[in-house]
């Protein structure tokens, strides 16, 4: 069990690189607490297997240090690091039965045999994976390879935290909730520091307590799944979060007001002199789920036009539209819609202004 | 609906029947005919019925010729499959480097049998062959003409240097074919470069080793160009393979019904070593042990 810190890590697979875009990794700094379960969510090509693999040490960062309880494992081979990753394809060792596969780890570092057996007892146990034991790896369905994957990383007593790599593709959806409400159990069961690589939001908001998002290199916000709901510090966390993501407007700013062509917005607090010091491009942004939509006129309302409903079952997403602008909201099943004109309020304690795609506080 | 009209379907494979009929099942019924008979010459015919096969089966030169076969192909096998495994674990994984070394590698499955046998003649050639003067040079008598041992060492570095490359071919594709998270995965463990040989680079290439195998044995079971241009069968009988001895009998000797017995008898040597790898091969990936 460690802490895992990464120290000004940055990394590039070319041999030179030039600019800020040749970074695969552009100047990554946090710290991953010991026993925690974190899941790493961004889109695909934004770094996260970079990432994950500079952790494990199967890649070598071409700067910064990695700290594992603040002793410094950059130089160290992934086996000499204590950590353990599960692929997103179940990588199994074919001609092994169930049980030499997990004991495979145990045999290579030369662990006397009783201990092998009894490790490998308690792990198949945990797995439920007993049954097993002595078939085939090979023959066995896909969550059962994934579950022995995982076996071989938690059978070794030492080890300081398991990631994984987006292990659930490959598994048939209604697997896919038992496998990782498994994770969990494993996760309160040995107290190991998780760290889980994920593009599917839900996956990431269910199995984890703190979840780092990153986009294009960079880790934008790191938070629990309400924090990152609530307050998306990147507009990309509030747009890749949430479904439909949020509505971002561009707009100005005076005082206590955001106006979007000359229309003024309410907000919380007065930003005025702060966001225009920044310099950068505001816009608002706001949950379509907070977006009041209304039939007639109400204070601090805006006019526009309902242009399209898409019924999502237990609620419908509205969009409409005024100016050049268009919102989408979230409106209950049991709501009438206006048709065509209507009056859209946003609430100015759930209306957050960004500079340069960053939230303004 | 009738029986007719449910058996329709059986029109289509018409076509595929008509081209196996011509490929492969007249001309081995055409042998099957000549191995039954007593042919004297045209229209002058008796049927024997299986008393080639007891001839041929009884024939000792044969079996020197079987055993001679087996010992060839079995030293072929021994040579190049770990030899060409070897090969295709060092070869450079990507660049330049990788292709280069695929066209070099190609470059001898690319030349004719024949010629094969002849650039071999010449090069160990004991007066005037840069192997064979060579090694004479150096105070080793070697001369493929006429010592037996020597005219086998030629065939095998002929046979080795023209195939290996084939097998090394299929064994690469296998190994590029394995996904990086299994080598990942097998660092992570702690496993070393023979456990991962082993368990992951072996078991991966069953495949196409199966493939490479089996090429490897019909081909080598069938050599005729080679050790016929090298040195006609001989010296003496030492590389009088069974083809070599199936031309001389049918050829030579113009015995059609002992020949077609002969091989029918071959094909099905050959057929049954073949159903005998692939079950070892096929029992060793599904893996139920005994």
């Amino acid at each position: 069990m460690a802490r895992i810190e990464l120290n000004g890590i940055k990394h590039s697979y070319l041999p030179n690189p030039s600019g800020e875009n040749d970074f695969a990794l552009k100047q990554i700094q946090t710290v991953w607490e010991d026993g925690g379960a974190y899941a790493l969510l961004g889109p695909s090509g934004c770094g996260k297997t970079t990432m994950l693999n500079i952790i494990s040490g199967l890649l070598k960062p071409s700067h910064g240090r990695i700290l594992y309880d603040d002793e410094d494992v950059s130089p160290m081979q992934p086996e000499q690091r204590n950590i353990a990753q599960v692929f997103q394809f179940p990588v199994l060792y074919d001609t092994m039965t169930v049980y030499q596969n997990l004991a495979f780890p145990l045999k290579n570092r030369g662990v006397p045999k009783t201990e092998i057996n009894k490790r490998v007892d308690e792990i198949a146990e945990a797995l439920d994976l007993k049954q097993d034991l002595h078939k085939r790896a090979a023959g066995l369905s896909a969550d059962a390879k994934q579950k022995i994957s995982l076996g071989r990383g938690l059978v070794r007593s030492d080890v300081a935290a398991i990631l994984f790599d987006e292990p659930l593709t490959v598994i048939d959806p209604h697997l896919k909730w038992d496998l990782r409400r498994k994770l969990k159990e494993i996760h309160k069961e040995f107290k190991l520091t998780m760290i889980y690589v994920t593009h599917d939001q839900v996956e990431a908001m269910t199995f984890a307590d703190k979840v780092v998002v990153m986009y294009e290199g960079e880790i934008v916000q790191t938070g629990t799944p309400e924090e990152l709901f609530e307050t998306p510090e990147h507009t990309f966390v509030g747009y890749f979060i949430g479904s439909p993501g949020m509505n971002f407007i561009e707009c100005t700013v005076d005082g206590t007001a955001a106006l979007v062509d000359d229309v003024a917005i309410p907000l919380a607090n007065s930003y005025g002199e702060k966001a225009m010091l920044s310099g950068g491009k505001l816009k608002i942004g706001i949950r379509p789920m907070y977006v009041g939509i209304h039939h007639e006129k109400v204070d601090d309302s805006i006019a526009a036009k309902v242009v399209g409903v898409e019924d999502q079952g237990f609620c419908r997403i509205v969009t409409a539209r005024f100016g050049n602008h268009e919102i989408k909201t979230r409106v209950k099943d049991t709501r009438s819609i206006p048709d065509g004109q209507c009056w859209l309020t946003f609430p100015p304690d759930k209306t957050k202004l960004y500079s340069d795609e960053r939230l303004v506080r | 609906m009738n029986k007719w009209d449910n058996n329709k379907a059986w029109f289509f494979i018409l076509p595929v029947l008509v081209i196996v009929s011509f490929s492969a099942i007249i001309p081995l019924m055409t042998v099957v005919n000549y191995s039954v008979q007593d042919i004297f010459g045209p229209g002058q015919r008796l049927f024997v019925g299986v008393e080639w096969f007891k001839e041929v089966l009884l024939d000792g030169r044969l079996h020197e010729a079987l055993w001679r076969q087996l010992a060839f192909s079995g030293l072929v096998l021994l040579i190049e499959m770990p030899l060409g495994i070897g090969i295709a674990l060092m070869m450079p994984k990507k660049g330049w480097a990788a292709s280069a070394s695929l066209v070099i590698l190609a470059l001898p499955l690319l030349i004719p049998w024949n010629v094969i046998g002849t650039i071999w003649i010449i090069f160990t050639r004991p007066d005037i062959g840069l192997f064979g003067a060579l090694v004479n040079s150096a105070g080793i008598a070697f001369d493929h003409t006429a010592n037996a041992v020597d005219a086998w060492i030629t065939l095998m570095l002929m046979e080795v240097w023209h195939w290996t490359p084939l097998v090394v071919l299929l064994a690469y594709a296998g190994l590029r074919a394995i996904p990086e998270a299994y080598y990942q995965a097998a660092k992570i463990d702690g496993a070393s470069s023979w456990a991962i040989f082993r368990f992951i680079q072996l078991p991966k290439m069953r495949g196409v080793l199966t493939i490479a195998l089996l090429l490897r044995f019909m081909d080598s079971f069938l050599i005729y160009a080679e050790p016929f241009v090298l040195t006609g069968g001989g010296p003496g009988n030492a590389t009088t393979f069974l083809s070599i001895y199936l031309v001389k009998i049918a050829v030579g000797q113009f015995d059609l019904g002992p020949a077609a017995a002969f091989s029918l008898i071959y094909f099905l040597i050959i057929l049954l070593f073949c159903w005998l790898f692939y079950q070892a091969l096929q029992a060793v990936g599904t893996g139920e042990k005994s």
